[in-house]
């Protein structure tokens, strides 16, 4: 690549690097800035000068803010933090995990760094350097004013964990049971190469692109009367389908089916078909070759499958709105709740902190997985 | 492997998908042709009203739902009614009227043609600018030094992953009356802006939402696909005395046409069904589409009715959109699994 014949001219490169450098201003642009506006107080949130916004005086003013100290402290502390994620915290979660159980040990090392992390930062950090920014005088004054008032109202007053925690049902739903038979469908299909499973393929295809709002009319009327439609069958016990999340699950575990057999089949293409052929030859049926031989090594496949699983229920805004009632409510849907209450900058600005908070995660899962992400994006295009 | 041992392992997926999407769509298309009505009845309503000496009092005929004794629920029909929700939904009339009368505009008028008339252009305007930019991301990249690769990755990742509301929203609150780039523009133009008050402006910003949501996309598929381009075959187009954009034009955009052809039918795909601009960017008075009109029709209105045989009317007619958006590039798949099969 180096030779003399492709090497490029100076100007050449200067202008890629500038478009590279002007994307991401723009990409990180919208994100980073509502980040930034959901901690300011509405006067600055939406002050006329980008500077103001920044800075934030009138947050400053009235007492809140962050000195020196704070900036210098927190930032190191959020370093260390996340550099110990990803070394220290691996080690610890191989070494004190049993073998066999590595998935449950990562979920629960995250959960309980998660919860650490949130204690100490939130928690402990900001009055001990209250208590450090009062000795110092001059040097613990705030220079730029930080708020975290809007997102005490979402969570606290708003009571928007109830709708994180129904999000949290919906989207584990989803990735579990679309991944389970997701996986099952994906290696009958790349395993036949028969007429039918093309036929199901494209028929996949199809399905991929119908609008979910064609499907959500087919749902809702009957969803609404399944409790008198089932009763014949079930009963007393025969449940009213709207408004309950199970049946959401349900939905977009269907409706993510397309995409999740496709993606699996293109990764369980690359396994050696030799691999289960051994099996069959050592006298396994095909499901045990499944459970024996492909499944230690599905899980890279597996986990990609299961991040765009989980975008599509966390995502998602048409199903769980029209399916499900004000009680559980997701939060994307919930976030449309404010567009009616939005009549003062103060809750235009608790919008701003809730879309924050629902961005917050979908974050740590790029910064977590970005190889696996980009890795699920190229496997259905480059190879198939 | 066996057609039985086939039959087990796709049975789950095969289930939820015919449960779930076919049966549905057959629901829809029999929702379609009905009409679901309570039954009404006339009763005479006597309202008195307290007058000096005697009471004043009115009897008047009130049309009122039927509700059922035993359940006390209100009483409905359902009756086959044709055409008649598709023709709501088209609603014809007006369109010869306007065709005859010269006055094409007043078509746009009708919720249906305008929500048409708005997807298909944004599928159409936002295909090669996502195509391009994707493209232009992936040649940078590709030209960086190592180092930056993983960074520029991951910021790129993020307009992709964002929540779509969530995403539209964020350059909703940028250009909203006193938003920071409106206040921007508005000192440098020396004008007053006001971004979301009419339609073209607000189109605007969709396709830019649209190509910063999808680009990142293009450009990960195309950034995997260029690390694969044939490094002889560009040698001795240098040596033919290719210039760069010959090279990029020759070699490089014909190794990655298999790509572009997946990125647009993708992109075919998502972009008929958008939805989610009109939701965060609160367009519905100016810009509509295909998936919004159905999801406003399901939506109860202010008497809790939701139009479900209109809704359904206009769902089968997208749904015919989609078909004949596709019908190509399936018909493509099918010759070339005929011929990989011999």
């Amino acid at each position: 690549m180096a030779s003399k014949a492709t090497a490029q001219p100076t100007s050449l490169k200067i202008a890629s690097g500038a478009f590279l450098a002007f994307w991401c201003v723009l990409a990180a642009f919208p994100i980073v800035w509502i980040a930034v506006m959901s901690v300011k107080s509405p006067r600055d949130a939406f002050a006329a000068s980008a500077w103001d916004v920044i800075t934030g005086p009138a947050t400053r003013a009235a007492g809140n803010g962050l000195s020196i100290i704070d900036i210098v402290v927190g930032l190191a502390f959020l370093f260390f933090a996340i550099r110990w994620g990803f070394t220290g915290l691996p080690k610890l979660v191989v070494a004190l995990t049993p073998p066999g159980v590595i998935v449950l040990g990562w979920l629960v090392g995250a959960a309980v760094f998660a919860l650490a992390f949130v204690l100490v930062f939130f928690g402990v950090l900001p009055p001990v350097l209250g208590g450090i920014n009062a000795m110092l005088g001059g040097l613990g004054e705030p220079i730029i004013g930080l708020t975290t008032e809007h997102y005490t109202a979402v969570w606290g007053e708003n009571q928007f964990y109830r709708n994180f925690i129904n999000s949290m049902i919906v989207t584990a739903g989803v990735v579990t049971i679309s991944l389970t038979v997701g996986t099952l469908a994906g290696y009958g299909l790349a395993r036949s190469g028969s007429n039918l499973a093309f036929w199901l393929l494209i028929l996949a295809l199809v399905f991929r692109a119908l609008p979910h709002s064609v499907l959500v009319a087919g749902y809702l009327p009957w969803f609404i009367n399944s409790a008198e439609l089932l009763r014949p069958i079930f009963g007393e016990i025969s449940p009213t389908l709207y408004g309950q999340p199970w049946a959401v699950i349900a939905v977009l575990v269907a409706i993510n089916q397309p995409f999740t057999i496709w993606m699996l089949r293109s990764f369980f293409q690359n396994i050696p078909a030799e691999l289960d052929e051994a099996a069959r030859v050592d006298g396994c049926s095909h499901f045990q070759a499944f459970r024996r031989v492909i499944m230690p090594v599905m899980w890279p496949g597996v986990i990609t499958t299961g991040l765009f699983s989980f975008l599509l229920g966390y995502n998602d805004f048409l199903v769980t709105s029209l399916l499900l009632d004000a009680q559980n409510q997701t939060m994307v849907p919930a976030i449309a709740g404010y567009f009616n209450r939005e009549t003062t900058t103060t809750d235009q600005v608790e919008a701003v902190a809730a879309a924050v908070s629902i961005t917050a995660p979908l974050f740590l899962l790029v910064m977590v997985f970005q190889r696996q992400i980009v890795s699920g994006l190229t496997a259905g295009a480059v190879k198939g | 492997m066996k057609f039985k041992t086939f039959f087990w392992f796709v049975a789950p997926s095969l289930f939820m998908m015919l449960l779930f999407i076919a049966a549905p769509l057959v629901s829809v298309f029999i929702q379609s042709f009905q009409v679901t009505q309570p039954v009404m009845q006339q009763i005479e309503v006597e309202t008195c009203t307290p007058g000096f000496l005697t009471q004043t009092c009115t009897t008047e005929l009130k049309t009122v739902p039927t509700i059922d004794e035993a359940t006390g629920k209100v009483i409905t029909t359902t009756a086959w009614v044709g055409l008649q929700s598709y023709q709501n939904v088209l609603q014809m009339d007006k369109v010869w009227a306007a065709i005859g009368s010269n006055n094409w505009g007043d078509i746009l008028q009708i919720d249906f043609w305008k929500a048409l008339r708005f997807t298909l252009m944004f599928t159409l305007v936002t295909l090669p600018l996502v195509i391009g930019v994707g493209l232009l991301i992936a040649l940078a990249v590709n030209n960086a030094a190592k180092s930056l690769k993983g960074p520029v990755i991951f910021i790129s990742l993020l307009p992709f992953i964002i929540t779509p509301v969530i995403g539209s929203l964020s350059i909703y609150w940028l250009f909203v009356g006193d938003g920071i780039l409106t206040a921007t523009l508005e000192r440098w133009s020396g004008q007053d802006i006001a971004m979301f008050a009419q339609a073209w402006t607000i189109e605007l910003l969709m396709y830019f939402y649209r190509v910063w949501h999808v680009a990142p996309f293009a450009f990960v598929i195309f950034y995997a696909g260029l690390q694969t381009v044939n490094m002889d075959t560009l040698e001795s187009a240098i040596i033919d005395g290719a210039n760069r954009f010959e090279r990029l034009r020759y070699v490089i955009v014909p190794h990655l046409m298999p790509l572009i052809i997946f990125i647009a039918l993708i992109h075919l795909m998502d972009c008929y069904r958008t939805f989610e601009e009109i939701v965060g960017f609160r367009s519905q008075a100016h810009v509509i589409s295909l998936q919004w009109l159905t999801y406003d029709l399901l939506v109860p209105d202010d008497a809790g009715n939701r139009a479900i045989s209109r809704a359904s009317a206009s769902a089968m007619l997208t749904m015919i959109g989609i078909v004949v958006l596709l019908i190509l590039p399936l018909r493509r798949t099918w010759r070339d699994h005929k011929r990989g099969a011999h």
